[in-house]
């Protein structure tokens, strides 16, 4: 219950950054307000698109599905608030990419009306199964960023045993503050959410990793535990060191456990999920509510009031920050997420989604006003502050001289794109953007090699069928052959001669009919049978002498 | 509204070349001024020829190679290698041998291997090895300590290599003390005769162990501060000691104690800034282990057996060989990575 004695571990490498989260951090969690349409895109999670089941023109209450899961790895979408769906269409999503998605447009009533939510259930009565299955209806994914749907993580499966669930609420990312928030102000709905989580896992113990740079969010949640006298989850304070709330970095920190390289943390009998997801959860569970609104960060010089609010899903972003005070002369770069990873949006005519953390909007100083960069000098500074024990300066020789192949040598695969070695590169070289190069181009010629994999199968496959058909064709006519030798009037043969003269005998018969039945020599009278005879006397004579003759003259 | 795009991360810590070549030519400034102390004006002007030579010629190469000549020209890397030859070069060189080995570091040994970043070699070393093969006569004599050269002396020695007629040449110069002791041994002396000169100091030559200290001060500040690592110099500094300590034990009236060869030739300077330069030493941490080991041991046997009377320039130039195949076979382990 107190964070006094527990171990920490270190994980190789990482930052000490500038934090900047006290910008936002001065005022509550801003209410939620309506905006004139909201922008609900069919992907928000990670897996399968949802299906839309609404069309244009219907009516939809808050919290109706209006699109349900396809597939095991996807969850339902709800409606955020009452209103109608004016179109279901593609509409530009904040994705890296920049392309549009199938969105439900959904225009408001301003009614706020709530669909009937199902009665709260006492979760410790359910079986683990149909708590997963109440979590997914809710349409509830990892809220940290990642957005993978939570009720598959909180699946251990049938024969692995939960060590411990660890809950994310490092918030390593600077500017970002919205768990920080979150925890101040519901410490209580999450560590409901966690019981449950932990009743679903059936893990018994659960520490809640929280970077030291938030004493107020660390004390709501002890003054929560005590409260409740709970003490199966622990607070652990750990220092902030960037990126310490990756997960695997976070679960190295609190247990000195390092998940397998190509694994997952589940193997090592670890489950990790973010804080506010687990506030989610406590909605789903005790109060029947769908995953409709999440808290975001509006932070950066570039806008006039940083601050956090808690956001219907699928409210466009320049609507939202207008409506906090817009943006500040000076803004330059519109970033989703931090400013570590995240992502830059091109406009801010897009939806908040399910996933989104932050907005932060950085201004002309804050930017990084990168100079063209310098060579790679080799120093390894990058490799000093890498958490994943890489050689950045070495995988970055190979990606800009596309050796794809040995890139691979140096674990190209293990980065998690921190960008810890950009931040610290004298020469400035964006190096995260070549791995990210790297990866796509080795990913692009795996995809090519499959394909043309299929097509050399396909090709071999043919040439496989046609050997077949000559081989068996050449072996149907060797044993031809070699009965043909073998055999001289053998079986074999005798049984072709037997057909061969009931052929003949079959064609004489048919002849000797036919001359039988031959039409007008039938039925003559005893006169005209004279005179053929005479004919044919007279015929076989002439033919006789005829004989003779040549007979004659052939022995000459 | 409208955004410019942009990769992750957003945030920089303004760190930049130039900065990071300028805090390792500010750690060189106490064993320089020290150095200039017990050997006058004479090493000052040559790091000046020295760096003009390389300015010039990296500026002359950058629009040979069409590229953009004001930030390589300020990246202070040039400046860097010319100081450091300057260092290693004796200090009553001749002008024109300092420009020949700086021309060689600049335009052979950095840019027709591709610039910055892309040198096999140490420059410094190659200009310095350069020389030493080619003149061997003006490698071996040294100015002595406190020779009393006022500023226009120095500058008439390097530029025309004679002096006013009241002080000859043979006059202010000797051997080096690692030089005397090879001499010294082939005349059949032992130690303690040959360390008897007044060329010996308490630890290494006279002035030459002031000298290493000041470097030590600037080498010990850039490890502080983070701009090199404590891997190299101190993995070359340790095999040094123990392979010199192992024949002083053995035959000490062959050998001299393992302390002279810490602390007098180019041994400290090098350890902390000539095998540190990370375009040519190994990037992995235990692949700089190997390779300053390494140094270390060529090195020695250079000192004790070999031609020449300091090995440490050939030592760097052969594990610079040696560098792709150390890191790619001492890769650390993953995160993550099962235990090999």
């Amino acid at each position: 219950m107190t964070d006094s004695q527990h171990p920490l571990y270190k994980f190789p490498g990482g930052l000490h950054l500038p934090g900047h989260k006290a910008m936002s951090t001065t005022r509550p969690i801003g209410k939620i307000f309506i905006p004139s349409q909201l922008v609900l895109p069919l992907q928000q999670h990670i897996g399968e698109p949802s299906e839309a089941i609404v069309k244009k023109g219907d009516s939809v209450l808050k919290g109706q599905v209006i699109a349900k899961a396809s597939g095991y790895v996807s969850v339902p979408l709800h409606a955020p608030t009452s209103g109608t769906i004016v179109d279901i269409i593609d509409h530009a999503v904040p994705h890296p990419s920049g392309l549009s998605a199938s969105s439900i447009i959904l225009k408001p009533d301003y009614q706020d009306q709530w669909i009937e939510l199902p009665a709260p259930e006492n979760y410790l009565q359910m079986d683990p199964s149909a708590l997963r299955n109440r979590i997914r209806e809710a349409g509830i994914i990892g809220l940290g960023g990642a957005g993978f749907p939570s009720f598959i993580k909180l699946n251990p499966g049938a024969h692995t045993a939960i060590d411990e669930l660890i809950i994310n609420a490092a918030e390593c990312e600077p500017y970002i503050s919205c768990d920080d928030m979150l925890m101040r102000e519901r410490a209580r709905e999450i560590i409901g959410g966690i019981q449950i989580m932990q009743h679903a896992l059936q893990a018994r113990r659960c520490l809640i990793g929280i970077e030291d740079n938030k004493p107020e969010a660390c004390e709501a949640l002890q003054q929560a535990l005590s409260q409740l006298n709970i003490d199966t989850i622990e607070v652990v304070r750990i220092p902030t060191i960037y990126p310490t709330g990756g997960e695997k970095q976070l679960i190295k920190v609190l247990t000195g456990k390092e998940s397998p390289s190509h694994g997952l943390p589940l193997d090592i009998g670890v489950v990790c999920h973010n804080v506010a997801t687990a506030a989610t959860i406590f909605q789903a569970i005790m109060h029947g509510k769908p995953l409709i609104s999440r808290i975001v960060t509006l932070t950066g010089n570039g806008v006039q009031q940083a601050g956090n609010h808690e956001v219907l899903i699928g409210t466009p972003i320049d609507e939202w920050i207008e409506h906090h005070g817009g943006y500040h002369a000076s803004v330059e770069q519109l970033v989703m997420g931090g400013p570590m990873m995240g992502f830059t949006l091109s406009t801010d005519q897009l939806p908040i989604i399910k996933t989104s953390n932050c907005i932060l909007a950085l201004s002309r100083d804050e930017t990084n006003t990168q100079q063209a960069a310098m060579p790679c000098i080799r120093c390894g500074a990058c490799m000093d502050v890498c958490p994943v024990n890489l050689l950045p300066q070495q995988l970055y020789w190979q990606a800009f001289a596309r050796e794809f192949d040995k890139i691979q040598d140096y674990h190209l695969f293990d980065c998690i794109e921190c960008g810890c070695c950009s931040y610290v590169c004298p020469s400035e070289i964006p190096l995260v953007q070549f791995y990210r190069f790297a990866k796509t181009e080795i990913w692009a010629q795996e995809r090519d090699k499959v394909k043309s994999d299929q097509a050399r199968q396909r090709h071999e496959f043919r040439l496989e069928r046609l050997e077949k058909e000559k081989k068996e064709r050449e072996e149907r006519m060797l044993k031809k052959k070699a009965a043909l030798k073998a055999g001289k009037g053998k079986k074999e043969k005798d049984s072709k001669k037997e057909a061969i003269e009931a052929a003949l005998a079959r064609v004489r018969e048919k002849q000797k009919q036919s001359s039988s039945e031959s039409k007008n020599t039938d039925n003559l009278s005893a006169e005209q049978q004279q005179k053929i005879n005479e004919i044919e006397n007279r015929r076989q004579r002439s033919q006789a002498n005829k004989n003779n003759a040549q007979g004659d003259s052939g022995t000459e | 509204m409208q955004f410019k795009k942009t990769t992750s991360p957003y945030l920089h810590n303004n760190t930049t070349l130039a900065r990071v070549m300028r805090q390792v030519l500010m750690a060189l400034v106490p064993g320089t001024l020290i150095y200039s102390y017990f050997f006058g004006w004479s090493i000052i002007i040559n790091i000046s020829i020295a760096c003009l030579t390389a300015l010039a010629s990296e500026a002359i190469m950058l629009i040979l190679r069409k590229r953009p000549l004001a930030p390589y020209l300020r990246d202070n890397s040039a400046l860097l290698s010319a100081w450091l030859l300057a260092l290693a070069l004796p200090s009553i060189a001749p002008w024109w041998l300092i420009v020949i080995a700086t021309l060689f570091a600049i335009v052979v040994a950095k840019h027709l291997y591709g610039g910055l970043g892309y040198n096999p070699f140490n420059p410094a070393m190659v200009g310095y090895v350069v020389v030493m093969i080619s003149f061997p006569q003006y490698m071996t004599q040294w100015l002595i300590p406190h020779a009393n050269l006022d500023f226009m002396q120095a500058l008439q020695l390097t530029l025309t290599g004679e002096l006013n007629p009241v002080i000859t040449i043979d006059g202010i110069t000797s051997a080096t003390p690692i030089d005397s002791i090879k001499t010294g041994l082939s005349l059949n002396k032992n130690i303690t005769e040959i360390s008897a000169s007044p060329l010996f100091g308490t630890l290494g030559g006279t002035a030459w162990e002031w000298i290493a200290g000041g470097f030590l001060i600037g080498g010990l500040w850039l490890i502080y501060i983070r701009v090199i690592s404590w891997q190299i110099p101190t993995a070359l500094l340790l095999s040094i000691a123990v392979f010199s300590g192992i024949f002083y034990l053995a035959d000490p009236q062959h050998y001299i104690h393992p302390l002279f060869h810490l602390m007098s030739g180019g041994t400290i300077l090098a350890a902390f800034f000539i095998a540190t330069d990370p375009v040519s030493a190994s990037t992995t941490p235990r692949g700089k282990i190997i390779y300053a080991v390494g140094i270390g041991i060529f090195t020695f046997i250079i000192r004790a057996w070999g031609g020449y009377p300091d090995g440490i320039a050939f030592a760097v130039l052969l594990m610079n060989m040696a560098v792709p195949t150390i890191d790619y076979y001492t890769q650390p382990r993953v995160f993550g990575a099962a235990d090999k």
